[in-house]
């Protein structure tokens, strides 16, 4: 079974481009709101039997909290109360307030109090190695690609790369964010490692497929016929890169479904970037290498 | 016929290790009592502090001495508060230094936490008598020394000849010195200990502080007398030991994972991890038959393998995000199998004879197999480097996770092919 990927290009364009634009759109309305880790505060599971979340957060009114936001947990079974910074002597004040409303069933379960200074740093750290990462991968695509080759620019291929490292890094991005409106989640320090682990993944799966290309364009003699070559090359690599994914898409399943709960998102986000990768590298990528070379054979 | 036999020798001898490691890292049993696995408190339950140190009054050149020296008391202070394996370490970024405090299993948080944080300023004071006092009871007035509880290195309760109880205790060299003099200049007059600004024994001082009988150098210094009942000296004793902070400090971030929450998360981790391998098994099972049971052979000594790395490695301590990282390399270790097969594929449909097309394949798939792995350990390098100590697990066990994998898919599998496929 062959593929014809260049002689549909433009459907399958469209429709990367169609999935960013939506993507774009999603992350633009529904914003991206920051994780403890990024903004500082604290979050606490408290197990209360026989309350309401409005209960909860009157209780803790009562007992000087401040803007208690309080919101029940279904895989936890708990609620989960965010607050600004506390210290461990408010902890325990609220902690008596709420036992002495609805009893000694109360249970603290996990806690996590970060000053506004700590997150600040962490914040800044993950935006440089945000950058560091773009970084790092933008000089491996150069330095994979420094062999000049022809008929196609070196340039082109590490250009075309980083451009569907930018498709599979938007797409999560941006189901993040809408996830993140529906189910309140918060762009954390997981979030920022799953979208780094796609930068890694998306530019290799990319990598050996344009390999692929030039090898077997190096092999051409005489007239070279780019579109047919280019199809042939990604339909070559393409068993191998949806059986690395499918291989790396098993544990992301097994991990989304049967793997702890805080870890639930962040299994999906990847999952959703490794689709996105393997997607861009075989309908995005080698379309592109033509498309570019099309153009500037015109001029 | 040679290569064959050195192949045999080889694979068993990865198989032994396999079999070896599988015992080692088996959390229980013979693995276990050898050396057990040191599960971060995310998946075993407790409360991590950490604290950020004002060293504002500190000169840089001391930063490192005053950094121990916060260690040691916290230390101290929390093992007087009996806490089973508490840990404290130091630790430092872009010139900001903290401590971070590890709790495993704490029943009362808050009055670790406040025993940590509390901040008592022990120091040495010299009673006068108030020479104009008439009155039967003297007064006194208390003159501090500037000796102060950052310079006591230790202390000890003893009992002397007569088995009276006597407290020891120990300088560092700059207390020492300061001490030497202070006791040569005040020969038989009482020194007093205070604590938070208040006398230790708040009777007569005359009564109850220790009297300096001669000058002490050498910064080994006793207490005794009349005054220093057992009661006394055992006070004395854990005052000292508990120290003083020699830089303030503010706790900046507390997580508790409570000790239910955090067994789930290592029983969910743990069957999703094997069921994850499972799938992964399995489907390069029924993908490529023969070399698809081969290729399983060679990630199943992978996991045994890198896991066994793991353990050795010595700190090494295993966290939720660390075994995602792990989980993920396992998604990530058939790659080059994956390359390598697809490869020798098509070299057979080329027309190449098997064992032929087995060497190009691997010949041939070399530079997609390593240019794909150093995208992700250049990803995994940046987030070890410049990340924090939550994400530095994962991305510890991914990148030595992808490293071993390339050993293991490559050289592990290429001689069982050798030894199974001999044309």
């Amino acid at each position: 079974m062959k593929i014809n990927v260049i002689g549909h290009r433009k459907i399958f364009l469209i429709i990367a481009l169609a999935l960013i634009v939506l993507s774009l759109v999603s992350i633009a309305v529904f914003r991206f709101r920051l994780g403890v880790d990024f903004a500082g505060g604290t979050v606490w599971d408290v197990s209360v039997p026989s309350a309401t979340p409005l209960g909860v957060k009157n209780a803790l009114e009562q007992a000087g909290a401040k803007n208690p936001v309080v919101a029940y947990d279904q895989i936890t079974k708990s609620y989960s109360i965010t607050l600004p910074q506390i210290s461990e002597d408010e902890r325990s004040s609220y902690l008596d307030a709420l036992k002495g409303k609805f009893g000694s069933g109360v249970v603290s379960e996990d806690f996590w109090s970060l000053s506004p200074s700590v997150s600040a740093s962490l914040e800044s750290r993950a935006i440089v190695a945000v950058i560091l990462v773009l970084a790092g991968i933008s000089l491996f695509v150069a330095y994979a690609f420094r062999r000049v080759s022809r008929p196609v620019s070196s340039w082109k291929y590490g250009f075309i790369t980083l451009l569907t490292l930018l498709h599979d890094v938007v797409i999560p991005a941006g189901v993040y964010a809408a996830l993140g409106h529906f189910f309140g989640l918060t762009a954390d320090s997981n979030f920022i490692i799953a979208i780094l682990v796609i930068m890694g993944f998306s530019v290799h799966d990319t990598i050996v497929v344009f390999d692929r290309t030039r090898e077997n364009l190096g092999k051409a003699k005489g007239k070279i016929d780019l579109p047919e070559i280019v199809n042939e090359s990604v339909n070559e690599t393409m068993h191998r890169s949806i059986n690395t994914s499918l291989s790396l898409a098993l544990v992301l399943l097994a991990l989304y479904f049967w793997g702890p709960g805080s870890l639930k998102f962040f299994a999906l986000t990847l999952l959703i970037g490794i689709v996105a990768g393997t997607y861009s590298s075989i309908f995005v990528a080698s379309p592109l290498l033509v498309l570019s070379n099309k153009e500037t054979g015109k001029k | 016929m040679k290569s064959f036999q050195s192949n045999l020798i080889i694979l068993l001898l990865i198989l032994m290790l396999g079999v070896l490691g599988a015992f080692f890292v088996y959390p229980q049993g013979l693995g276990a009592k050898i050396l057990p696995w040191h599960l971060g408190l995310d998946v075993a339950g407790g409360t991590t502090l950490v604290y950020r140190v004002d060293l504002s009054q500190v000169s840089p050149s001391d930063y490192n001495s005053v950094m121990s020296g916060l260690q040691n008391v916290i230390e101290r202070r929390i093992n007087l508060y009996g806490v089973t394996e508490p840990n404290v370490s130091i630790a430092s970024q872009n010139g900001q230094y903290e401590l971070l405090v590890e709790l495993p299993g704490i029943q009362n948080l808050k009055q670790a936490v406040d025993q940590i944080g509390a901040t008592p300023v022990l120091d040495f004071r010299l009673a006068e008598t108030n020479s104009t006092s008439t009155s039967a009871t003297s007064t006194y007035t208390y003159v501090q020394t500037g000796i102060t509880g950052r310079y006591i290195t230790g202390a000890s309760l003893n009992f002397d000849q007569f088995n009276r109880p006597v407290v020891d205790f120990q300088l560092d060299p700059q207390g020492s010195t300061i001490f030497q003099n202070l006791t040569s200049q005040n020969v038989s007059k009482p020194l007093c200990v205070f604590v938070d600004g208040n006398l230790v024994f708040p009777n007569n001082p005359a009564g109850s502080c220790p009297i300096i009988n001669e000058a002490i150098s050498g910064g080994q210094a006793q207490i005794s007398g009349n005054g220093i009942t057992q009661t006394v000296a055992e006070e004395l004793v854990s005052r000292f030991n508990a120290g003083a902070l020699s830089a303030p400090i503010t706790l900046v971030n507390q997580k508790t994972v409570s000790a239910s929450a955090a067994a789930d998360s290592l029983r969910n981790i743990l069957l999703a991890g094997l069921i994850g391998t499972g799938l992964v098994l399995l489907f390069m099972l029924l993908y490529y038959r023969l070399f698809g049971l081969f290729a399983d052979l060679a990630l199943i000594i992978y996991i045994v393998f890198s896991l066994s790395v793991f353990k050795l490695m010595p700190m090494f301590t295993m966290t939720l995000s660390g075994i995602a990282g792990f989980i993920l390399s396992i998604g990530m270790a058939v790659d080059a199998n994956i390359l390598i097969f697809e490869r020798t594929k098509e070299e057979i449909k080329k027309g190449l004879q098997r064992g032929m097309a087995i060497e190009e394949g691997f010949k041939r798939a070399w530079p997609s197999i390593r240019d794909s792995n150093t995208s992700t350990i250049i990803t995994s390098f940046i987030l070890y480097a410049f990340t924090s100590e939550f994400v530095r697990g994962f991305a510890f066990t991914l990148g030595i996770g992808v490293l071993i994998s390339m050993f293991s898919a490559i050289f592990v599998t290429r001689t069982i092919l050798k030894v199974f496929l001999r044309q």
